[in-house]
């Protein structure tokens, strides 16, 4: 376009100006950012569809390999038609009378919004998320009448990143079954370690709870000897890592706790005594 | 015409590679090379950004006032990296979620804007391209096998496959933990930088400044 030697119409007449003439920068820097703009939201517009399925796929697949469905045969969309989608109001610790689709629901986007979150003070935001959603979804496997399984997300700082998982409980809720998660930015082969499948197994079997129904589960240094008192609550440290480790230990603290989804997790418990 | 096409593209491989002789673009050398398929993918990414970046800037050069001359190049160049950052979420979810920033990071690469102003300015689209590529490739090679080493040594691992059974993993090998921490790439590159400079005596430059020899008698 630029070496062709008939310019015509107007196109041609600023062409032709001289490069230095400010009307021809002028020309030449509107022109330019109209092609690319139409480039780029071209290309952003087209391809919406497909991330937007991408992320939303990416969420159900890690909440699948957290309750262990995902080894079972069926499609990702089936298998997640079995779970029991329900929101529930974190406050009270019931589920929430809502119009919104808890399938459709973002919990990311509600802690932004003033409308659907609270701001945390200080002393109760140990898990340094800032704000917290009124409303998280959970998970429900149910069997009949009875819940086999509850997942829900959680998410909390660790040393470079917020991390963003999803905690699988038994249906005593109360023995952890899984802890996965599935956006973080630490360290690769320190911190990123949480993605290490030997050390995800080892929440298998885990309890949440003491006696008295204290959160007190938490990641120690070193390893943990199993005959020890209390090694039912604590999982192995991840070396080198400590920071990171001190953040899941926050981030089960807090969203396990009263100001998470502890009241949840406190009726289900005494629903099941009944 | 052919061979300055071939010197284009060979030329930036070893004897003027942007990263070793240069030393341009280091920074996503140290952030991505942890692992060797997050390379890969940048890699790919950065060769397209600069070869197209190259050829379009260089279609338009006739008609870039020089005044606005940098802002031209680094709107295309940047609009070229957004678009790849998007096709990236689109069909390479998980690699794209692994590189996340470093991506729209390429904006900034010393290694496009360094070919536009200094390439694709002056030559024609096609050359241009062909120099973008050569220069993507030079920066892939190094990038490529900074990658292997720390992978290798800091996970025992190649593309994500074991090669060296770990400790931890009930193997032998005790990891290096330090090969997965940026400043091990700082390592990596110094010696491949050695390694090239003994190889090729060319590349080794001048000392800046040299110590005067200054006798006695010149004092007094």
């Amino acid at each position: 376009m630029a070496d062709s030697t008939e310019k015509k119409g107007l196109l041609g007449s600023f062409l032709s100006l001289p490069n230095d003439n400010p009307k021809k920068t002028l020309f030449v820097a509107i022109l330019l950012c109209l092609v690319c703009s139409i480039l780029v939201s071209t290309a952003a517009v087209s391809l919406k569809p497909l991330q937007t399925s991408n992320k939303k796929d990416d969420i159900k697949r890690n909440i699948l390999a957290v309750t262990g469905l995902s080894d079972q045969d069926g499609s990702l969309d089936e298998l997640f038609s079995r779970f029991d989608v329900k929101l529930v109001d974190l406050d009270t610790g019931l589920y929430a009378h809502t119009d919104i689709d808890p399938v459709v629901y973002d919990q990311r986007k509600a802690s932004a919004d003033p409308m659907m979150s609270v701001e945390l003070p200080g002393g109760q935001d140990i898990a340094g998320i800032s704000r917290r959603a009124n409303m998280a979804p959970v998970y429900l496997l149910t069997e009949g009448d009875t819940i086999k399984q509850v997942v829900l997300p959680v998410h909390g700082y660790g040393l470079w990143s917020t991390l963003y998982g999803f905690l699988s409980l038994e249906g005593d809720f109360n023995t952890i079954t899984g802890l996965r998660f599935y956006e973080h930015a630490e360290t690769p082969g320190l911190g990123g370690e949480v993605d290490n499948p030997k050390w995800r197994a080892k929440w298998d079997g885990k309890k949440v709870f003491d006696e008295e129904g204290n959160v007190e589960i938490r990641v120690v240094r070193g390893y943990v000897d199993e005959k020890t008192a209390n090694a039912e609550h604590k999982v192995d440290g991840l070396s080198g890592a400590t920071l990171t480790s001190n953040g899941v230990t926050n981030l089960l603290q807090y969203w396990l706790g009263d100001h998470g989804f502890g009241p949840y997790l406190k009726n289900m418990r005494t629903e099941l005594e009944k | 015409m052919a061979s300055q096409a071939k010197t284009n593209v060979i030329d930036p491989l070893i004897d003027n590679n942007p990263i070793t002789l240069q030393v341009l673009g280091i920074c996503s050398a140290l952030a991505v090379t942890t692992n060797m398929m997050a390379s890969l993918i940048m890699c790919i990414a950065l060769t397209t950004v600069t070869a197209f970046s190259g050829a379009f800037i260089s279609a338009i050069r006739k008609h870039i006032p020089g005044n606005i001359r940098i802002i031209v190049q680094m709107t295309i160049i940047a609009s070229l990296v957004i678009i790849v950052d998007q096709v990236l979420k689109a069909y390479a979810y998980e690699a794209s979620k692994q590189l996340s920033v470093f991506v729209g990071l390429i904006i900034t690469n010393c290694i496009v804007l360094g070919r536009a102003e200094a390439y694709a300015m002056k030559n024609p689209p096609l050359m241009s391209f062909l120099d973008g590529l050569g220069n993507g490739l030079g920066y892939s090679l190094i990038l490529m096998s900074v990658a292997f080493f720390r992978e290798l040594l800091g996970a025992g691992k190649l593309f994500g496959v074991t090669v060296i059974p770990v400790a931890s993993e009930g193997g032998w090998y005790i990891p290096n933990g330090l090969m997965l921490l940026p400043p091990s790439a700082f390592f990596v590159i110094g010696l491949m930088i050695w390694a090239i400079r003994t190889w090729k005596k060319e590349q080794v430059e001048k000392p800046d400044y040299q110590i005067h020899q200054v006798h006695r008698t010149e004092v007094l």
